[in-house]
């Protein structure tokens, strides 16, 4: 017995949204107040220390800087992959996609390579307020990225099935995929500047 | 689908001109971090920047700029909660200090 998901590719006559797409915003209203509750966080921990060191003192800036553009790049690829199903160039689709996730694990290689530094000199969460912070925030940012490489490559490989038979519920499906991946991308846009310049 | 081919290729050009303004902000982020300022106009400062930035992936690679009313009503309540969590340490600092007098 299947029940009949209604409203996945055709606007509810009440929100006008379909309840895909009002799902995930309702989702990433929550990170939101994931996200906001771990800055709250760090603003009571770094008002509260008497001594806090400067995040380009510690950290690597050009690496991070580096991932910047990476991730903001993946973005970019991200809504391409989109615009590309939107205009029926599928071929161009899946290239967009593959670039998506292949900048996203470009990020995740550079921030690995970060990491293994820290813990070469022996810092660790445990060795300050200011690295318990660091690692947590990245952490679950880090966390968030594989979250989104999983979800892409189902995109572009055994989820292009759905192409063929509700091209329209396809396109829904990356769209949402895709505002996902900006959040995690906004994200980084505050961590960067908080963690590493600050 | 909806969209026409022109509008989806308006659109592309709009994503390659936000990408070069978010690579040209990050660049002027970290050029800023290198002024050594004080940490009060060096912290507005950056976030400032970041909050550019931040709008421009919203309205433009999560199309806002274009979507319903219900999901702007989800985020504005959405972020009066964030500035709730936020003033909360600075409410609960109040507080003690109220308490140690």
């Amino acid at each position: 017995m299947s029940a009949e998901i209604k409203y996945i590719d055709e606007p509810h006559p009440v929100s006008g949204l379909t309840n895909s797409k009002l799902g995930i915003w309702l989702f990433i209203a929550s990170e939101i107040m994931l996200f906001g509750g771990l800055f709250s966080s760090y603003i009571l921990l770094r008002v509260g220390s008497a001594e806090w060191p400067r995040g380009a003192s510690v950290l690597n800036v050009p690496l991070a800087t580096f991932n910047t553009i990476v991730l903001i790049t993946s973005s970019v690829t991200m809504v391409m992959a989109w615009a590309s199903l939107m205009k029926n160039q599928f071929n161009k689709y899946r290239f967009f996609m593959a670039m998506t996730i292949l900048l996203a694990l470009v990020f995740l290689v550079v921030k690995g390579f970060e990491y293994h530094a820290k813990f070469e000199h022996e810092h660790y969460p445990s060795t300050s307020v200011f690295y318990a912070l660091y690692f947590t925030l990245t952490g679950l940012h880090g966390i968030h990225i594989l979250g989104g490489v999983v979800v892409n490559s189902y995109f572009l490989f055994p989820g292009t099935k759905l192409w063929k038979t509700n091209p329209k519920q396809f396109a829904g499906r990356v769209e949402c995929a895709g505002l996902y991946w900006h959040f995690v991308d906004l994200v980084w846009i505050f961590l960067f500047p908080v963690l590493y310049l600050l | 689908m909806s969209h026409s081919i022109e509008e989806i290729n308006k659109h592309v050009r709009v994503y390659i001109g936000v990408f070069v303004t978010l690579a040209f902000l990050t660049v002027v982020t970290v050029g800023v971090s290198y002024l050594h300022l004080p940490v009060v106009p060096a912290i507005i400062l950056a976030l400032f920047i970041a909050s550019i930035k931040a709008t421009l992936v919203a309205l433009y690679f999560m199309h806002l700029i274009t979507e319903k009313k219900l999901i702007w009503t989800v985020l504005w309540v959405t972020v009066v909660c964030s500035i709730g969590l936020f003033l909360l340490p600075v409410l609960t600092t109040m507080g003690s200090s109220r308490s140690q007098f």
